[in-house]
This record gives C-alpha cells, structure tokens and sequence, in this order.
C-alpha cells in the first residue's frame, strides 16, 4: 500500500535515468542519510541517551569499522562483482593507502588532509594497475592466485623497507593527527561524522559510475570477456580501470582504517585475513551491489560483537566460565556455514533478499 | 658449488613436500572441477585429529585409521551439504564456497582437540645422512629423503589407481565430461565422495609428513597457499605438473632466498613463488601442463 509507484510517471530523459527511480525510495535514502548525518550525533549529543548507551564505543567500535569496511568492500565489488576479476589482495591495497597517506603527511609538511586521502587512493590505484597487468593475459583462479603476489609482495615490502614507516621498529605506524579544513576532528563523533561523508560521497560516485559506459562495459567483461571483446569493448582499459578505481576505493578505506579508526597500523595487520573478511562481505551482502557491499559489511563487523555479547550473557546468566577460544572458534565455524548457507541459499546475497522483500511489498497488502 | 647443490637438493625435497598439498588440490580439480581452498585446512584437521587420538592414548596406526575415517567422513559430509546443493554453479561461487568450508574445518578441529602446538613424532630422525656428509660434505636430512620416498610412493599409488582400477577410470571419465560420465551410468555423487575422501587421504599423509617436521598446529593451514604457485606453474589438471611444479618452486624459492635474499633484506621467501609463477604466467597462461583452454563466444 505504501509502497507503490502507481501514478508516478516520468515525463523527462533525466527522470527516466535517475538514481531512485522510485519516490518511495528517495524518500527512505533522504531519511537515512538524515538519521545518519544528523539523527545519530544528535541523539549522542542528548544526555538523557548518552547517559543509557556508550556512544563512544558505538562510535568508534562499530559505526566507524562498519563504514570503512563497507568502502573497502565497496571497492572489491567493483573489481569482483562489477568486472569479474576476482582478487584476494584486497587488505593490500588497504595497506598501500593507509602508508601512502602516513607518508604524505609525513614528508610533505602542511599537507591537506583530504588531498593526502585522494593521493592514498591514487597510489593504491597504481599499485593496482601494476597487479593487474596480469589479467590481461590471464583469467578466474589463475588471476585470483595472481593477486596474492599483490597481498604477499605488498605486506613484505612494508616490513623490510624502513623508508615507509619512517624506521619505527617492525613498521608500526602511529597516524597523524585528523586535521580536515582547520577543523581539528579529534572526538568519535566527529571521526564518525567525517568517515560518514567520505563513504557517502564515494558509494554515490559508484552509484553512478556502475550504471554508465564504463560500468556496463565492466559488466559485460563479467559476464563474458570474449564475448565483450568481439563487440569491441577495450579489454585493456576496461579491466585496469577496474583495477585501478577498485584500488583508489580500498586505498582510501585504507587511509582511513589508519587514520579513523585505528590510529596505529602495521603491515601484518592487513594479513590475507583481511582480505578474506572482506571478501566474505561482498559474498554475504551481494556479489555486483553497492547496497549488498553495505548490507554484508554491516553483518561481518556486527556478527563477532553478537556473537562476544551472547557469550558474556551466557557466562552471565548460567554463572559459568566458557573455555577460552570457545567462542572465537564457534564465530569461525559459523563464519564457514554462513558462508556455505549464503551461496547455497541465496548466492546472490542479502541484497537480493532485500530486492525481494522489496517486490513483495509493491504487491502487499493486495496480492494481485 | 657444492654449496649450490646442497641449498638446490634441499630446496628440492622441500619442494616435493608442496607437491603433496598440490596433490591434493589436482585430484580434486580433475574430477569435479571445484578449486578446493579449504586443502590446507583438510591437511591441518587430519594431523590434529591423528595427533589427539594419540595423545588419547591410541596406538599410532589405530589412530592413523581413526583419522583417514573422519577424512572420509568429512568427504561425505562435503559432497551433501556444499557440493550437491551447488551443482551447476560458476567455479567461482564453488571456490569461495570452499573457502568457507576451510574456516567451518578448521573451527571444528579446533574446538575439538584443542589450539595449542602438537609434537608428532614418526619415528624417523631430522637429522644429516651421515655417510653423504663424509663422502661430499654436503648436509642432506634423512627425514626429507624418507619424506620424498613416501610421496614417490604415493603418487605412484595414486597412478595405479587412476590407471588400473575401475574406480580411477570412471574418476578419469567425470574428469573428462561429467555429462557424458553421467551418460554412461557413472554415478557423479560417489565419485565426488571417492575424490574428496582420496583428497583427504593425501591431506593425512601430508599433514603427518608436515607435522612431524615443524609440529602440528594451526600454521599447517598456511599450506594451502604455498601449494597455489605450485599448482600454477604446473597447471591445476596435472598431476605430473603439481610434482614437477613443487620441485620448481621448492628449489627456487630456496636458491632466490640465498642468493637474491640479502641483497633485498631477506624473507623474500613469502612472496617469491608468487612471482615467479605470474611471470611464468605471462608466458604460458595454462601452466607447464594444463589444458589449453579455447574461449568461443
């Protein structure tokens, strides 16, 4: 009943090609970047809430991961589900931009923050081009081991080279401070606020770019490359492009992984395990969907935080102590089933389901 | 020079130790064309599930076959719950599949048997031949010369029974084309549950192997990615690629690590093969011996 898009008729091209084609849509998106933009900091800034809820773990523990990961996954989405090149290096090119920005704010002084973010993103994106070369000539599981050389290469060139870490003992690195415009973004809440516009920002520029030229190129490389070629689809630039904006996306989620969240980083914290996770978001959210990479980071970080809270209730409540590694081996194994249930159930992730639930209700309460 | 040979002769019994965890990769590509990630976590949950009937109190080949029966426990366990529902599906959506099912192993063998390192103990000392010592001076262990042997051993094994039996052939056909193994009444589930229970035998054999020489514990995992280069070079349908593939790489990753290494500042050795397979790559794009693949539109 409500959601239904009798009577809305499109009268132009431009309405005909907008982002939300659907009022009821543009609706819900204006309401929750208003809840997220104003809603949230404002309720944080209330005392009778602050007082109930630790804001500031919320912030920094699970808002702030929560949208780097969705930028990062963002990112391999664009190479994996867009353009179809499967790539296990993700946590690499993460790596690349948190230095590169730790760098350019170290080396050249008085450096904008954001420029330094931007130049991050453009450096991952060359690294990126550089292993992804490769795909040229190659394709699927020979590509996908390819792009561990990128994992392995990058993290062991950031231990041995002091240079980039600046010579801190085993390439730790301790993020500047946050400076955006003068304004100096020290609180949670405003990391929160400032991670929030980044990923806003980029999430609608792949929004739009997946639905131009270049995204419906990507996809028909996808879907099949030989094919693509013979209408006469530059596989060359098709495919680097792809690498190269995949990677300026996870470098800038990188940049900000140090810089927002963590504040230290070092090398072996973008392991082949970050990869994975990330990997495992755009599996459970929806492989080719900017909603499902959202979708599936939101339920990657949430599920060991749920998984940790019934743990301590259940230590709580039957007054018992569990084994220690209990629960971190019962979160792996139920990582693995869901990701077999996901692929079995549903290979096209929580963003289908949404899409589904979204028909449904066109019809409700009327079935025909 | 001869300490050229020593580094190359180690690097190549390294290397046949890769080869087994490509083995185990090959076999299962060939018959049902799944890229199977969760190898190393296979070859990890059989040596810790050897090991923790041991320290049980089990006899050692008892336990052994206690260990072999829960590998093809879990081939079964495989074929119905990831391999049947997702028949028909992209390689892909089978790989990441596999990718969760090494997770869901190595959470299970975890929470059965413990985090914490094994010692496993074959019986056979990782000490240097001494009479090899004397003659040439070169330092060749003894438990990687046996360790070579067993996996000579196994492979010839595994030759006989693709070659010989009735089992192997049918897994020869499937191989081929599951449609026309199907035609011909060739069960396609039994075979799936043969292959990833003869996968698992290889994932024991290695495990124990691997255990004995660096402990039982949760790096054995790790495996699996050095088994990838391997299996590059070598192409993913070969058997004789994964062996000639594991030696290459063993004795390169060795030779490059002691005379490319200081040069770089060392432990050049996570990453060498890596390259040196994408540069083989670039060249051959199917391996030393995979199938040339011909993309029609």
């Amino acid at each position: 009943m409500l959601y239904r898009e009798a009577g809305q008729f499109k009268t132009t091209y431009a309405a005909d090609q907008q982002l939300f084609p659907i009022r009821q849509d543009r609706i819900a998106m204006a309401i929750l970047l208003a809840f997220a933009f104003v809603g949230v900091p404002l309720a944080a800034a209330t005392p009778l809430l602050a007082g109930a809820i630790d804001f500031n773990y919320w912030f920094s523990g699970v808002l702030i991961p929560f949208l780097i990961f969705a930028l990062a996954a963002l990112g391999l989405n664009i190479l994996t589900g867009y353009a179809g090149q499967l790539s296990l290096g993700t946590a690499a090119f993460m790596a690349v931009g948190a230095f590169a920005a730790y760098n350019f704010e170290l080396r050249l002084p008085g450096m904008p923050m954001l420029l330094s973010f931007i130049l991050a993103g453009v450096t991952a994106a060359l690294i990126g081009i550089v292993f992804g070369l490769p795909s040229l000539r190659i394709k699927g599981f020979y590509l996908a081991v390819a792009t561990l050389a990128a994992q392995f290469f990058v993290v062991w060139a950031l231990t041995k080279f002091g240079w980039f870490s600046n010579y801190s003992s085993s390439g730790v690195i301790t993020a500047q401070k946050l400076v955006v415009f003068g304004y100096v973004v020290d609180t949670p809440v405003k990391r929160y606020l400032l991670v929030l516009a980044i990923v806003s920002v980029m999430a609608l520029a792949a929004k739009n770019m997946v639905r131009s030229a270049i995204g419906r190129a990507w996809m028909a490389v996808r879907d099949m490359d030989v094919a693509a070629a013979v209408v006469g689809i530059p596989m060359m630039k098709t495919k680097l492009l792809a690498f190269a904006i995949s990677s300026f996306y996870c470098g800038v989620a990188g940049a900000l992984y140090a810089f927002a969240y963590l504040g230290t980083v070092e090398p072996a914290g973008f392991e082949l395990d970050l990869s994975f996770r990330i990997l495992f978001m755009i599996i459970v959210g929806g492989v080719g969907s900017i909603l499902g990479s959202f979708l599936g980071a939101a339920f990657i970080v949430l599920l060991p935080i749920f998984m940790d809270l019934s743990a301590t209730s259940i230590e709580r409540s039957f007054g018992l102590a569990l084994p220690a590694g209990l629960v971190s081996n019962l979160t792996l194994i139920l990582f693995g089933a869901l990701i077999i249930f996901f692929l079995v159930v549903e290979p096209l992730g929580l963003a289908r389901l949404w899409q589904i639930a979204k028909e449904k209700l066109r019809l409700w309460p009327f079935p025909h | 020079m001869q300490f050229f040979f020593e580094v190359l002769i180690g690097g190549l019994l390294a290397g046949v130790m890769y080869s087994l965890v490509a083995l185990g990769f090959v076999l299962i590509y060939k018959a049902s064309g799944v890229f199977n990630f969760a190898q190393g976590a296979m070859v990890f949950f059989a040596a810790l599930t050897t090991v923790g009937f041991i320290s049980k109190g089990a006899p050692f080949w008892i336990a052994v076959a206690l260990a072999l029966a829960a590998m093809v426990a879990l081939a079964f366990f495989t074929e119905r719950v990831v391999l049947r529902p997702l028949v028909n599906q992209p390689q892909i959506t089978l790989f990441m599949a596999t990718i969760g099912l090494s997770f869901f192993i190595e959470g299970i063998a975890q929470l059965t048997w413990g985090a914490q390192v094994h010692a496993l103990d074959l019986g056979i000392a990782d000490e240097p031949i001494e009479w090899l010592m004397d003659k040439t001076g070169m330092n060749i262990s003894k438990f990687d010369l046996v360790a070579s042997g067993i996996a000579a051993a196994l492979v010839a094994v595994l030759a006989v029974f693709f070659n010989k039996t009735r089992t192997g052939r049918a897994l020869r056909a499937v191989a081929d084309d599951h449609q026309a193994a199907l035609a011909v009444g060739i069960s396609l589930r039994s075979i799936w549950v043969i292959v990833w229970a003869v996968a698992g035998f290889v994932a024991l054999v290695t495990g124990l192997l691997w255990g004995a020489r660096n402990g039982v514990q949760f790096a054995l995992t790790f495996l699996a990615l050095k088994a990838l280069p391997v299996l590059i070079l070598g192409g993913f349908e070969s058997i004789a690629g994964a062996i000639v593939g594991g030696l290459i790489v063993g004795a390169s990753e060795k030779l490059a690590e002691v005379y490319i290494g200081p040069h770089v500042g060392g432990g050049i050795e996570s990453w060498f093969p890596y390259v040196l397979a994408l540069a083989f790559l670039l060249v051959r794009p199917e391996g030393l011996f995979g199938e040339r693949r011909i993309d029609r539109v």
